[in-house]
Formats: C-alpha cells, sequence, structure tokens
C-alpha cells in the first residue's frame, strides 16, 4: 500500500512496524510531528506514550524501559539532542538498545528551526563522554525516514547499542509517498541481559559503572570491538558513480540536492556521480573508497565541515576534497554544486 | 543472633575484596540499616522474584551488592525517571527507587518532582542525611543552617545558599502521591517506625496502588566527624527540628484511579488510508516540474498543493510536497512546493517554480520574481500590484476568489486555483486524478465535495471563457 505521508509521520509509522513498545519525549520543532504521532497511535497499540519533562529525563526514561528489553523510541533537535547525552552516554555503557531520532535544526544554542547537519560529529563521534559510538543512520527520502527506523531497531537490539537516525527539518516536514510496511517485526529474546521482574532475569544487572579499572577497561574494549564489528553494517548508495570523472557525496537532504547536481551536469555532458551514506556510524569507508578513488571529490552538507573531515580522514589516497555548504537553516545550491563541478574539471578549483 | 534477611543475597559476590558476607558501609551510616529493613520488607512480601531496584549514584549506587532481586544502576539524579521508565513498561511488576538528598533533592529533584506529580507507579525511598557523603561531604539541598560542610566551611548561609529543601512538604502539595511519610533510623525506636513506613510502601507498590514515598533521616558519622553514637544523638536533636518526622499522607485504602480506556486498534488500521495498486515509474523522458503554491494561511495553500502532490502520486509520478511552517506560518503567509517528476526527487525546495500560485499580495510580490522563464505565474485578480513581472513568463490574473463566491463558497478560493490549473494544462496528469484527489481532500467532511466541484467547473469555464 501506497501513502502520501509527512518524514515525521515516516518514522512513526517506521516504529509501528518495528514493534515500538514506548515513546518517551519533549516537544522541539521541527521534531515534534513524531511525538504528535506516538501520543495519538501508541495508546491505540496497547503501547506507551509518555510526554517527559525534559529530555534529559524522556532519555533516562528509554534507559529505564529499555533496560527490561523494551523498544524504546525517541525523537528531539538539537537542543534536546543535548540534553540526551548523557542519558545515551549511560545506555551505551550499559549495552542498551535505544533508537533516537534527530531532526537536526541549525545551531549552535537555540538557532533556528530551519534544517542543518551541524549535529553530525555530536551524533557521529559519541556526544556524550567515554569511549563509545552511536549506531547512526542518514535517511534521504521520507521512504527511509520508515525503513531506517525499522533498520535502527534492528541493528540496535542486534548490537545492544544506542541507534540515531539522523534526519533534518526538511525531511521530517515534507511529504513523499511511501510503501507502508506490511508486517510487525518480531520481539527479540532479550532474556540473557534484560531485567523484566521475574525469576529468569532476576541476576541481570543493568549497570555502566565497574569501580576496578581493569575492569572498566575491559569493558571499553569489549564495547569497542563491537564497534570494529559493526562496520560490516554499512550501507551507502553509489548513483552514476561507474564512469563518474567527478564524485560528489553528501548525506541526508544535502544528498538530494548533490542528486539534483548530479543529473543537471549529465545533461551538460560532465560525467558526476553521487555517493550517498546510508550509515553515517559506520561510515562506508570501503564503498566511499571504491567510487571516489582517483576522482574529483566535493563534499556538499549543511554543516561546517564535520563530514569533509571524515570524508579526508577515510579517503586512503588522500584526494583533494573541495566542500560546498550552507549553514543556518540554508540549502546548498544545485546551480553552485555545478558551477564547482565545472570549475574542478577545467582544472580552476 | 541478629538475623539474616533473605530479602539480601546470601553472599555478596558482586562486591570487590574480601568480606563478602559484609557491606560497604561505614560504622553507624543509615544506608545499613534501611538496606536491612528494605530487604525484610521485600521478602515478607515475597516480592524479590519479581521486583525491579533501581539504584541511584553515590553511597547506596552499590544497592545491587546487596539485593536478591532485578537491579538497574541509574545516573546521578535519574533514578526517577529511570524507574518511570521501566514502571510505564512492566505495569504490573514492583519498582523500588533508592535515591540520596543530593541526587533526589538537587540535581534530580524535577525528575523525581515531576514522577511524584504523575503519581508514577513506583515506591521512592529518599535518604537524607543533611550532605553529600560519598562525594566528600559537601553540601546538600537537605543541609542545615548554619552546617558547616566541605562547601560550606563558615556553615550553611541560608540568604547565600538557600535554606533546607522539605522534599516531604513539597510533595504533600501534589494530588497523586498515595504515602507520603518521614522516618529516621537514628535510635530503635525511630528504626521500628521506619519499618512500618517501609513495607507500606513496598506493600502499595505490591498492590501497584501507585507512588509511595518515604524520606528517611539516616546519619553519616563519618562526615559528621564524630562517633556513631554521638553521630546518632545529635543527628536526631538537630535533624528533626528542620524535618519533623510523621505521616504526611496514606490514601492507600482510597480506590486506585485508573486512566481513561482508548480504544485498541491494529497497526495495519491506524497506518491504512494508502492506496492499492499505486506503482511509481521510472521514467526520464517526464521533464520534472516544479509548482510553488503560496498565500495567506487559512486560504487552503498548503492543501492546494497536497491535492497536486496526491493526483501526481496516483498516476505513477515521484513527488514531494515541502511546507513553510514554524514562525513563517504563523506569519500569516503559508506556501508549499511541490516537485512532480519521472525520477527521485532531489532537492524538495523550489527555487525557480515552473508554476507558481500566489493568492496574496505579499507572496506575488516575493515569489513572482522567481518563476523560470516560460513559466506560468497564476495570481488571485484582486491583488493590486505595482509589480513589474519578469520577462518571458506567462502572468495570468485570475480571479479566485470572485469564482468561489459566486458559486457560493467563498473559502474555495484554491479550489478554484486548481481547475483553472487544470484547464490551462498546467498539470502533467489527467483532470480524473485530480478530481479525485480533490474529493479526497474532502473525505473527512463530504458535503463539500459537491459545492468544490461547482467552483472547479466554474474556474475551468471562466479559462475556456477568456483564452487570450
Amino acid at each position: 500500500m501506497r501513502k502520501f505521508v509527512k518524514g515525521n509521520d515516516a518514522v512513526m509509522i517506521g516504529a509501528i512496524y518495528a514493534g515500538v513498545d514506548a515513546y518517551f519525549g519533549y516537544p522541539i520543532t521541527p521534531a515534534s510531528e513524531i511525538a504528535h504521532a506516538a501520543a495519538e497511535h501508541l495508546p491505540r497499540l496497547g503501547k506507551e506514550f509518555l510526554q517527559a519533562e525534559c529530555e534529559t529525563a524522556s532519555a533516562n526514561m528509554m534507559f529505564g524501559a529499555a533496560s527490561a528489553g523494551k523498544k524504546v523510541l525517541s525523537a528531539s533537535s538539537g537542543p534536546g539532542m543535548s540534553l540526551m547525552q548523557e542519558g545515551i552516554s549511560y545506555l551505551a555503557g550499559a549495552q542498551l538498545p535505544a533508537v533516537i531520532v534527530d531532526v537536526m535544526r541549525a545551531g549552535p544554542g537555540l538557532g533556528n528551526i530551519w534544517p542543518e547537519q551541524g549535529d553530525y560529529n555530536q551524533a557521529v563521534k559519541g556526544g556524550g563522554h567515554g569511549n563509545y559510538k552511536n549506531i547512526v543512520l542518514a535517511p534521504a527520502s521520507v521512504q527511509e525516514m520508515c525503513d531506517l527506523t525499522i533498520l535502527a531497531f534492528d541493528l540496535a537490539f542486534k548490537y545492544r547499542n544506542p541507534a540515531i537516525i539522523l534526519a533534518d527539518a526538511a525531511l521530517g516536514q515534507m511529504m513523499e509517498s511511501i510503501i507502508i510496511p506490511e508486517k510487525v517485526s518480531d520481539t527479540p529474546d532479550t532474556d540473557e541481559w534484560a531485567v523484566k521482574g521475574d525469576l529468569k532475569t532476576k541476576n541481570n544487572l543493568i549497570c555502566s559503572i565497574r569501580m576496578d579499572v581493569d575492569g572498566q577497561e575491559m569493558h571499553n574494549v569489549i564495547i569497542n570491538k563491537k564497534y570494529d564489528e559493526m562496520q560490516c553494517e554499512a550501507r551507502a548508495e553509489s548513483y552514476l558513480t561507474k564512469d563518474a570523472d567527478v564524485i560528489i557525496t553528501g548525506y541526508g537532504t544535502s544528498a538530494r540536492i548533490a542528486r539534483s547536481a548530479v543529473d543537471a551536469l549529465r545533461e551538460k555532458g560532465i560525467r558526476a556521480g553521487l555517493f550517498r551514506p546510508i550509515t553515517l556510524s559506520p561510515l562506508p569507508a570501503k564503498e566511499l573508497n571504491a567510487c571516489a578513488t582517483g576522482k574529483k571529490i566535493i563534499v556538499t552538507e549543511m554543516s561546517n565541515g564535520q563530514y569533509r573531515d571524515d570524508v579526508i580522514l577515510n579517503l586512503n589516497n588522500k584526494e583533494k576534497v573541495v566542500l560546498v555548504n550552507r549553514m543556518g537553516g540554508n540549502l546548498p545550491k544545485v546551480s553552485v554544486l555545478m558551477e564547482t563541478a565545472e570549475k574542478m574539471m577545467e582544472g580552476k578549483a | 543472633m541478629i538475623k539474616r534477611s533473605t530479602g539480601l543475597y546470601e553472599e555478596f559476590s558482586r562486591k570487590e575484596g574480601t568480606a563478602s558476607r559484609a557491606t560497604h558501609y561505614c560504622a553507624g551510616c543509615g544506608h545499613g540499616i534501611i538496606l536491612k529493613l528494605i530487604s525484610e520488607a521485600m521478602a515478607d512480601l515475597d516480592i524479590q522474584d519479581d521486583a525491579v531496584f533501581i539504584g541511584p549514584v553515590g553511597c547506596a549506587t552499590f544497592c545491587y551488592y546487596y539485593f536478591d532481586c532485578g537491579h538497574i544502576s541509574a545516573p546521578h539524579g535519574r533514578a526517577s525517571a529511570v524507574a518511570t521508565g521501566i514502571s510505564r513498561v512492566l505495569p504490573d511488576k514492583p519498582i523500588i527507587a533508592y535515591q540520596g538528598d543530593g541526587d533526589l533533592g538537587a540535581i534530580g529533584f524535577n525528575n523525581a518532582f515531576q514522577a511524584a506529580n504523575r503519581g508514577d507507579n513506583f515506591a521512592l525511598f529518599f535518604v537524607n542525611n543533611a550532605l553529600y557523603a560519598m562525594t566528600g561531604g559537601q553540601m546538600a539541598p537537605t543541609t542545615l543552617a548554619g552546617q558547616v560542610t566541605t562547601t560550606t566551611p563558615f556553615g550553611r548561609d541560608v540568604v547565600k545558599t538557600g535554606y533546607p529543601l522539605k522534599v516531604c512538604e513539597v510533595f504533600e502539595t501534589l494530588e497523586a502521591p498515595v504515602f507520603i511519610e518521614r522516618v529516621s533510623v537514628a535510635d530503635t525506636k525511630r528504626i521500628m517506625q521506619a519499618k512500618k513506613a517501609i513495607r507500606k510502601a513496598l506493600e502499595i507498590q505490591k498492590e501497584k496502588k501507585g507512588f509511595a514515598f518515604v524520606e528517611i533521616l539516616s546519619p553519616c558519622p563519618n562526615n559528621m566527624r564524630v562517633d556513631p553514637v554521638k553521630a546518632a544523638e545529635a543527628f536526631t536533636e538537630i535533624m528533626e527540628k528542620t524535618f519533623p518526622l510523621g505521616n504526611f499522607r496514606d490514601n492507600s485504602e482510597k480506590d486506585i484511579p485508573m486512566p481513561a480506556d482508548v480504544p485498541l486498534k491494529t497497526a495495519s488500521e491506524i497506518t491504512g488510508g494508502g492506496r492499492e495498486g499505486i506503482t511509481t515509474k521510472n521514467d526520464p523522458s517526464f521533464k520534472e516540474k516544479k509548482f510553488k503554491f503560496s498565500g495567506f494561511g487559512g486560504q487552503g495553500v498548503l492543501s492546494l498543493g497536497l491535492v497536486v502532490a496526491e493526483a501526481a502520486v496516483s498516476d505513477g509520478r515521484y513527488v514531494s510536497w515541502m511546507p513553510s511552517y514554524g514562525p513563517e506560518q504563523r506569519g500569516g503567509s503559508a506556501s508549499c512546493s511541490v516537485i512532480v517528476g519521472g525520477k527521485e526527487i532531489g532537492s524538495p525546495t523550489i527555487d525557480d517554480p515552473d508554476v507558481l500560485v500566489a493568492m496574496n499580495q505579499p507572496s506575488l510580490e516575493r515569489f513572482a520574481p522567481s518563476v523560470k522563464e516560460g513559466g506560468t505565474l497564476l495570481y488571485e485578480a484582486s491583488v493590486k500590484s505595482g509589480m513589474e513581472f519578469p520577462k518571458g513568463v506567462r502572468v495570468i490574473p485570475f480571479p479566485a476568489s470572485a469564482i468561489a463566491s459566486e458559486n457560493g463558497v467563498p473559502k474555495a478560493s484554491n479550489t478554484a486555483f486548481l481547475g483553472a490549473m487544470t484547464a490551462l494544462g498546467l498539470l502533467p496528469f489527467g483532470d480524473g486524478n485530480v478530481i479525485d484527489a480533490l474529493a479526497e481532500s474532502f473525505s473527512p467532511n463530504p458535503k463539500l465535495i459537491e459545492p468544490n466541484k461547482k467552483v472547479f467547473e466554474a474556474a475551468r469555464k471562466w479559462v475556456s471563457d477568456n483564452k487570450q
């Protein structure tokens, strides 16, 4: 079945089919529609919706419900994501699954409610204290807002780790037609680690504290080994990259703009291609190198080069990378991407 | 010999060191007594196997060394939020949270307060020793006036640092808590009363009657820098002047209020309402078309865009719809961008529309210069503007509001524009799709369908009568 829906609503459709048990969240533009949908739908499914007193509380409420092996969801944007970092670090430390949607707005501080991608480092590099990583997925369409929410729950439970959907205000607010999933996901077996108030799980312990330094170090080693293993989950889309001379790379809304630029450049006879990471953590480094090695590379993002830095870090041959970015709620322009690509092809940029 | 509580583990194997049957608490510390009282009550009420215990940060972080039940170790101050979370998904299980005075009274006060106000279904034990013990004897919100701590070396100056926080008295102002009592473990008599209150709170939790709160005054001889016996005596004398013992509320015999029922639905019922059998076609020969709809909020600008988008979807096209939102919308003007294509849509925003519909003066003046050469500008004819229109653009002043009013639906200017767009051939798909999408948009209010169809047809007629 096809339905024309808003990106934020597609998140909740995905969550419903992922079998979400509880939503804890605090309203914030431009993510609030996710809370509205959760409030409307979850009680009707016999599931839990609670509007928390702040994002610090919502993250810790997720921590509590995730401890019982339940599928928990929250959604927020910049300022609220900052408040959640305490809880996200504890979720990672206690190896608990949770899905958090960041519908990014412009920052820093209060910023504004228009789309930006300035929370990249916060999501991809951890964000809270300690040696941990989030799983980070980057939807670029309303369909992916739905599908990646389901994938986020799968991965969060597979690796017992928080997963962040790094969307932006444009993706949250726009509408596209999506195919509605058909089957609600199964409930994973969590008896081995969860605390459910029964005899079977009574001796389980959810905690992130290890008083002995060697024990805490070993815990860090274990979770970091897990992050290495996650590399196999890396996903990316390569569009017209095979014969491309110039690769434009970006994620989310930036990738959509890059796609338009690639099409327009192709019409002008310039062989351009798009590399779009779907997972930002793990970053699809192998796939990036496979299509970008030896090519001219443009990174486009709605932030100050945060994604660009990771591209540079991961390019084996250290190709030159040109950044085309906008901030503050502005989107990169197709025309600027085209001009940049044309200049690079002429050897001028 | 004092009988060992069966609510505690036989051996404290999670604890490091050699003394696997002793607690880590200092001599004379109240936590050890509280541990015993809670564990005895858990065992007596036979709730250990079902209970989940949420420990705080501080000296009681290590509750999970001792209580023989499921455990969660919460972040500093967040035990109440964590307990709220798990109590919501395990509504039948006894949930027990334990917090100190810095944990609950300072960093986590709002979480505890809001949980109390919601009447979240857990028992909350609040241990008040008037200072931060583990962190090194700093001032807590409960520190007494004049009390010397490591961060109040001259004694707590209430003018600068506030007054001792009386949590029971604050919680008593709330409607939802079922049980509120302040007790002490400073001497035997008081311990017996504490035992009763703790047991009562756990009984309430066993029966899942709601939020039960017990504040326990608990001496910390180590940080008071006196021996345990003196600490207990001094503690009682000084503390109870500020924190009087007693029961503040016991509603445990009253009926439990129940939330209103919500009718249940299945996932497919909730996400239904879409259409079967529509496939999106990859059609590179189809030239992408960009529409911008703009006007005052309330003129149906966003829904006009939605009808166009829905009609294009049902024609198998790739479509994106992007609204203006937030303050821009609230400022009085609204706009949306619709892109129809034969392949995946790139940017959902539009810099240069092929078609602009402007329903008021501000949006006409704002967006008209952006219309692409060869594009069409359709605007409300009653809008007077001295502006110069861009060259190479077909400009059509269209009397939408007059047509809508003449046909009895003054609010249906948007439908009139829709009719005009079909008649002008601006929509790259069949009129049937548009009429279906229009009817569908009124499905919550079907009596509006026919009047709107009338406006739609009148608009089409206007276009054919005024062909240039």
